[in-house]
């Protein structure tokens, strides 16, 4: 609890890739590798699913940070979804800027199904990247479901 | 077809057949110097010569390069045939007393000594006897005329231009082949090993690769072969009767239309070069683990003895396991399969060189299939010695004369706890299985992803180690991992299975994820046409929107997220579906 106070975790949303990114996080966790809890992991097909609208919906509900990992480029499973994925993702940028979100907030990675240390490292670099960022303080009131109040009653 | 009687005996030949090729398709022996079966015939020995029936007399002719005639007599035994015979090889005993083969035709011809003294005696044994098939075959068979003859008469000698090295000789050797008095000789690098004899054996540009080969026909090695250096040659295709040699085969591509694919590329074994450490390339007597298979396999370069580089059967052989694997430096990974061939090596050499002792120097000992464990405790019966320790090196043993030649294995010996130095005359590497060297092109081919040691990767290690994420793809064998030959028998056997229960049933199943357009929402933009990679998205002119179709779609969801109207939908990942999931996640 204490803890809590003295320290911001960050609340990071990371769109990761069926079959290398996922599959590269589940070896991590198969491999016993430590990895900051504060990725919430939402499963697509491809990272060339990931609509930018996913992305700005995550820092509306108020995640701080935003990951989308996908295969290397070359080694996408639907071919070429991964360079939709970093053309977006790049454009996004200039418009998070626009609506004054830190684009360091927005991380693209490759991630391969065979490396699960590297995601490990991800996660715990832009974790800690994310917290020496600070929280996105977005005031959109209603839209964030964390109520203070919710909040000290969950986290134990 | 033509008759002629060769000593009474009446055959038919074919026309412009030389008297001695019909000699010798009787079986009659005629001797012969200078003709070789790939050389034209030459005439420059006179001691193939026999004797052509004229009238009541005998014409005298070389048997090597007078055609035969219809009705032709030959005989080969006359008395003035051996007088001539006996005339033309007593000058050359004259000239050459010492050299074997003109020492062994005079014998034949009842010669003793000769009777005139040569002004050019040569009393060497490997004297040049001025056959030149040298000099022939050098411009006839290998086309590159880099030796010919010099000067006149009794002065004439075989040589390269101006007595330099010969620019033109390609080093092919042919010429010390057919030299019959051994005065041309090959010297430095006298064989190559082929690719499947490794440093061991003697080779040919044209082999069969081993004697289990299937199918069992001999194959050119466009490496060494002279064809293939100077354009001449063809000597086998000469010599081949139903003339199944051709020289211009080349590699080619074939394009093939498959539904699956069986990924069994297998290994690559670890180059131990580079880990100077173990001597091997440096030290001789260091082999690698297929070397040493390949002399102990009866059919080998030795014939399946166990000998060092010297001939002599060694006295003691070091196997050095996990050479690159269980290494951090190289492989992290154990081979799996060095552990019992070491033991069966060591079985086998103390089988052929019983006085032999046998060191294994290993980590952990991982005898672990059916029967192996008990393989092992068999092995130590039979007197092998294990070192439980990592070889530290492999070094050059002292420089007396007792100990020339000698290696000498350095190590620590875990079990006594104490620093070992082993001599050995032979060390045996059991080198790192590694993936394919091509296997990242392999797999950036087939959209294949790889585990970080390079293997391919399976779809699941334990639910699916056959298939891979892509559909129709399948792995088996060492391609997907270091593996014995039962297990890759086993992961093979079953990625067959699969692939059968495919094409038996006849229908694919496809994934249920796949996108669709909504009609009544698609403006007909085609934003979405391009950007799918399978060109499943078609552009129905008539209702002006776009549709997917749904057996070409792989679901990825491209078009999903480009789609302005939000008309597509992808099953399984809606936009509706993400979205809760976020608000999910972001609950707290």
């Amino acid at each position: 609890m204490e803890n809590r106070h003295e320290r911001f975790e960050p609340r990071i949303v990371g769109f990761l890739c069926n079959w290398c990114s996922y599959t590269g996080a589940d070896l991590a966790g198969t491999s016993r590798m430590k990895s900051a809890p504060n990725l919430r992991i939402i499963r697509v097909m491809c990272s060339g699913r990931v609509d930018p609208n996913f992305i700005l919906r995550a820092f509306q509900l108020g995640a701080d940070g935003v990951l989308v990992a996908g295969c290397h480029p070359g080694d996408c499973h639907y071919q070429e979804g991964n360079f939709k994925a970093l053309r977006r993702v790049s454009f996004l940028r200039r418009l998070l800027r626009e609506l004054g979100v830190d684009e360091r907030r927005l991380r693209l990675e490759w991630i391969s199904a065979a490396e699960g240390e590297k995601f490990a490292k991800v996660s715990n670099e832009f974790t800690e990247q994310v917290r020496a960022l600070g929280p996105l303080r977005l005031a959109v009131g209603e839209e964030r479901p964390a109520a203070k109040e919710l909040e000290e009653v969950t986290v134990r | 077809m033509i008759r002629v009687t060769i000593d009474g005996v009446t055959t038919q030949v074919p026309e412009r057949t030389t008297i001695l090729r019909a000699a010798k398709f009787l079986e009659i022996k005629i001797p012969t110097l200078c003709y070789h079966p790939l050389l034209k015939p030459f005439g420059a020995c006179r001691i193939c010569v026999v004797g052509v029936k004229k009238g009541l007399g005998l014409e005298m002719v070389t048997a090597c390069n007078t055609p035969c005639e219809d009705g032709m007599e030959v005989v080969t035994q006359a008395p003035e045939l051996l007088r001539a015979r006996r005339l033309v090889v007593e000058l050359m005993l004259a000239r050459w007393p010492n050299v074997a083969v003109i020492q062994r035709l005079a014998a034949e011809l009842g010669l003793d000594r000769p009777r005139f003294t040569s002004p050019v005696r040569d009393e060497r044994p490997d004297a040049c006897i001025l056959c030149l098939r040298c000099v022939r075959i050098c411009e006839e068979v290998v086309g590159a005329s880099a030796i010919g003859y010099e000067d006149r008469g009794i002065h004439r000698r075989v040589a390269t231009p101006f007595n330099q090295e010969s620019e033109a000789c390609i080093g092919c050797g042919a010429c010390a082949h057919v030299c019959p008095s051994g005065h041309i000789r090959f010297e430095g690098e006298d064989y190559r090993g082929r690719p499947a004899e490794f440093l061991l054996g003697p080779n040919t540009a044209i082999y069969v690769p081993t004697a289990q080969a299937v199918p069992k026909v001999p194959r050119i090695d466009p490496e060494s072969c002279i064809h293939f250096k100077t354009g001449a040659c063809e000597s086998c295709a000469a010599v081949c009767e139903p003339g199944a040699i051709n020289h211009k085969m080349r590699d080619e591509e074939i394009e093939l239309e498959v539904g699956q694919v069986l990924i069994a590329t297998g290994y690559d074994l670890f180059d131990a070069a580079p880990a100077a450490q173990y001597g091997y390339g440096r030290l001789d007597n260091t082999y690698t683990a297929l070397d040493i298979e390949r002399m102990l396999n009866a059919t080998g370069p030795t014939g399946g003895r166990v000998l060092l580089k010297n001939g002599q059967p060694p006295r003691a052989v070091g196997i050095i396991h996990c050479v690159g694997s269980r290494d951090e430096n190289y492989h992290r990974y154990c081979s799996r399969v060095c552990c019992m061939y070491a033991l069966k090596f060591a079985h086998l050499i103390k089988e052929r060189c019983p006085q032999a002792e046998v060191y294994n120097f290993y980590i952990d000992m991982r005898a672990f299939g059916k029967g192996y464990e008990e393989f092992y405790s068999r092995v130590l019966h039979e007197g092998a010695n294990v070192i439980r320790g990592r070889v530290a090196e492999v070094v050059q043993a002292g420089w007396s004369k007792q100990e020339e030649g000698t290696l000498l294995i350095r190590c620590e010996d875990t079990l006594i706890g104490k620093f070992r130095e082993i001599p050995v005359d032979m060390v045996i590497l059991c080198n790192a299985i590694e993936p394919k060297r091509d296997a990242a092109h392999l797999a950036r081919i087939f959209g294949l992803s790889r585990s970080p040691d390079g293997f391919f990767l399976e779809r699941h290690p334990k639910l699916d180690p056959v298939a891979t994420t892509t559909d129709g793809l399948f792995i088996a064998g060492c391609a997907q991992g270091p593996k014995d030959i039962p297990d890759s028998v086993a992961q093979a056997s079953a990625a067959a299975a699969r692939m059968l229960a495919t094409i038996s049933k006849g229908v694919v199943e496809i994934d249920p994820i796949r996108a669709e357009v909504d009609e009544a929402l698609c403006s007909g933009c085609r934003t979405c046409v391009p950007l799918c990679p399978y060109n499943a998205i078609e552009y129905l002119e008539a209702k002006k929107i776009s549709q997917v179709n749904s057996t070409l779609c792989k679901g990825c969801g491209t078009c999903v997220a480009a789609c302005p109207s939000g008309a597509i939908s992808g099953y399984g990942f809606t936009d509706a579906q993400v979205n809760a999931e976020l608000e999910g996640i972001l609950a707290l």
